[in-house]
């Protein structure tokens, strides 16, 4: 039988010859990932369910990233943290990426990867929705919840219903403007934002595999902005030579068999592409960005596991490089490693960081999820009034980065510096020579 | 099954920070006074409007409309279990919606919390806030007990038997998967129909 990626994955993880959408099946977990919001409540019910002194599955399997309220007063978020670092002990587990250590880390979707935890033909679940971005790895990795992850965290399985394959083929070469992101909201202003739910969704094309890994992650990022349940690309020598310096672990590369059946199988030229901008308050809500010059900002913001990688703030410093930005500019790096990359990556000899400051944004040292999803009242750029934000990350729906009377515009690093640079939506277009 | 009471009408994409706000997310839902807290913030991340009356009352604990009548996609974006517990803790019963996203499905029925029921028609525009229900769980209807209408609802499918069983972990344990009773007969945090998944 003819099977996609997807399924060729969930099969091997069932102990299956094939398996076909529809098909509730056991999958064996390779990696369970949760964090410093969802960690707690799953530990709590870990415990509940297996007992006091129950064990992990499997303790090499299990990594601990606390990413979201890292950077903060709040004394729950703390507690939180501490309940992570004492499950970690208690347990023995080698992969806590603990804060206020060397080992801190960041945003848990980019640390997987930095960490060489997203490897091909693997199951990777994780208590975050955004844990689909390392389907770019060539991977099953799909959000769950904490009863869920519970389960997996005691017995390292999981019933999992098959998911139909829906393909996004892009031909051609990307113009120099365009970026993963343009590209994922182009599909889900195509689809909308249930368009994908309980589906897999895979990126193929000449244009996808010319991308780079973080770029390939973008894509994939997103999935769950169209309710799909995972993202998948193939693997190629990009994801090989990624992994090589993350990880000596073996792994197992899968590819679609020939004959293997998608529900649906979109085709872009990429050249026709345009940068596009998700409107308030939906990432569906999709507009040509130099449709929108009339819209005044009054805040542009850079980070998160959608756009806070380090080929993200390269793409937003090629455009502010020698400009002055015309609105609060908040950049948040991702993970550690970004951050130590905004000094060490240079144009034209300048580092970023250095870029960035002379170009008038507040530039956070500290890596972690931060106004993304709002948070804690004093987290940093998170919105606390009627702002006009346009911003890298991933949602918009009301009082997604904090006050509901906030409006925030999606969209690419080119756009979102372009935008800061001159007050208005800006299609990057008008300033990228 | 029948689950009486008042219901609470909403639109479509009603995503998961509109049901419990990030800022909230530092409550822990198996803390027990947490839980109860993350009730008094279901829906706090709704925008007001004038002719809609808050979820839960000011410095009230609980909500007191049983069923929420929704659209298209309800309890779209994160993974949050914090979604489900919030309405649940406040003391909803079901959510009566067009379609779901698929992980707030999926949570529902494994902490039990909701029963997540799928309507093939739109109810929203034949819904008022405030308007008593009853929602049958074994012949599939929502009838609204002000005009006397019936609707006609989905079955719950694949989640059928997980449900039947009694929830994630009961049907783990029902079929083998996992060995023994539960560690501790503590009450969950969750007082709901102990329910389980497929999504």
């Amino acid at each position: 039988m003819s099977m996609t990626m997807t399924e060729k994955i969930l099969a091997r993880a069932a102990g299956k010859q094939a398996v076909a959408p529809g098909d509730n099946v056991w999958v064996a977990a390779d990696v369970l990932m949760t964090h410093d919001v969802c960690g707690p409540g799953t530990i709590g019910i870990f415990k509940r369910e297996f007992g006091a002194g129950a064990r992990v599955w499997d303790r090499e399997r299990v990594v601990l990233i606390p990413d979201h309220y890292i950077f903060t007063k709040d004394d729950k978020a703390h507690r939180n943290v501490d309940i992570l670092r004492a499950f970690a002990a208690e347990q023995g587990l080698p992969h806590l990426y603990d804060v206020g250590t060397s080992r801190y880390k960041g945003v848990c979707h980019i640390a997987l990867a930095e960490e060489g935890h997203t490897r091909p033909g693997e199951v990777l679940f994780g208590t975050d929705s955004h844990t689909c971005t390392a389907g770019a790895f060539n991977e099953f990795a799909t959000g769950i919840g904490n009863t869920d992850a519970a389960f997996v965290m005691g017995t390292g399985k999981l019933l999992v219903k098959v998911p139909p394959t829906m393909r996004f083929t892009f031909e051609g070469e990307v113009p120099p403007y365009i970026l993963g992101k343009d590209m994922i909201l182009q599909i889900i202003g195509d689809v909308g934002v249930d368009g994908a739910t309980y589906r897999a969704m895979e990126f193929a094309g000449e244009a996808v595999m010319r991308l780079s890994m973080e770029e390939r992650m973008t894509l994939a990022n997103m999935v769950i902005e169209a309710g799909g349940k995972n993202g998948i690309i193939a693997c190629d020598e990009t994801t090989r030579a990624y992994l090589r310096a993350r990880t000596t672990r073996p792994y197992t590369e899968v590819a679609n068999d020939a004959g293997a059946r998608f529900v649906t199988d979109r085709r872009y030229d990429a050249r026709r592409l345009e940068p596009v901008v998700a409107k308030p308050h939906s990432p569906d809500n999709r507009a040509l960005a130099r449709e929108l010059g009339d819209v005044r900002l009054t805040r542009a913001y850079i980070g998160s596991c959608t756009g806070g990688k380090i080929t993200d703030f390269i793409n937003a410093a090629r455009v502010l490089k020698g400009r002055r930005v015309a609105v609060d500019t908040f950049l948040v790096p991702s993970t550690t490693e970004v951050s130590t990359g905004l000094r060490t990556h240079t144009i034209d000899g300048r580092a970023l960081l250095d870029i960035f400051r002379d170009a008038g944004c507040q530039v956070s040292v500290d890596a972690s999820c931060a106004a993304c999803l709002g948070g804690p009242r004093d987290t940093f750029g998170r919105i606390n009034g009627p702002e006009v934000c346009i911003s890298t990350t991933n949602r918009n729906f009301p009082g997604r980065m904090g006050a509901k009377e906030g409006q925030v515009y999606l969209a690419s690093p080119y756009t979102v510096a372009a935008s800061a640079v001159t007050g208005r939506i800006t299609d990057p277009r008008e300033l990228l020579q | 099954m029948t689950i009486r009471g008042r219901v609470y009408v909403l639109g479509d994409n009603i995503d998961t920070d509109q049901i419990i706000p990030a800022e909230y997310l530092n409550l822990v839902p198996t803390i027990p006074e947490e839980y109860r807290k993350l009730g008094s913030y279901a829906l706090a991340g709704l925008a007001r409007t004038p002719d809609q009356p808050p979820f839960v009352p000011p410095d009230g604990m609980t909500t007191p409309y049983t069923v929420i009548v929704a659209g298209k996609n309800f309890g779209c974006g994160s993974s949050r279990e914090h979604a489900p517990v919030a309405l649940g803790a406040a003391g909803t019963k079901a959510v009566v919606a067009e379609s779901f996203a698929r992980i707030f499905f999926r949570n529902c029925v494994a902490t039990g919390e909701l029963y997540p029921c799928e309507t093939p028609t739109r109810l929203v525009d034949v819904f008022r806030t405030n308007e008593e229900v009853v929602l049958d769980l074994e012949a599939n209807t929502l009838t609204n007990v002000t005009t006397g209408a019936v609707h006609a609802l989905r079955p719950l499918g694949d989640a059928g038997p997980v449900i039947d069983a009694g929830g994630l972990f009961a049907y783990a344990r029902q079929t083998g998967m996992i060995a023994g009773a539960r560690a501790q007969a503590t009450p969950a945090a969750g007082g709901g129909p102990q329910a389980g998944p497929d999504d």
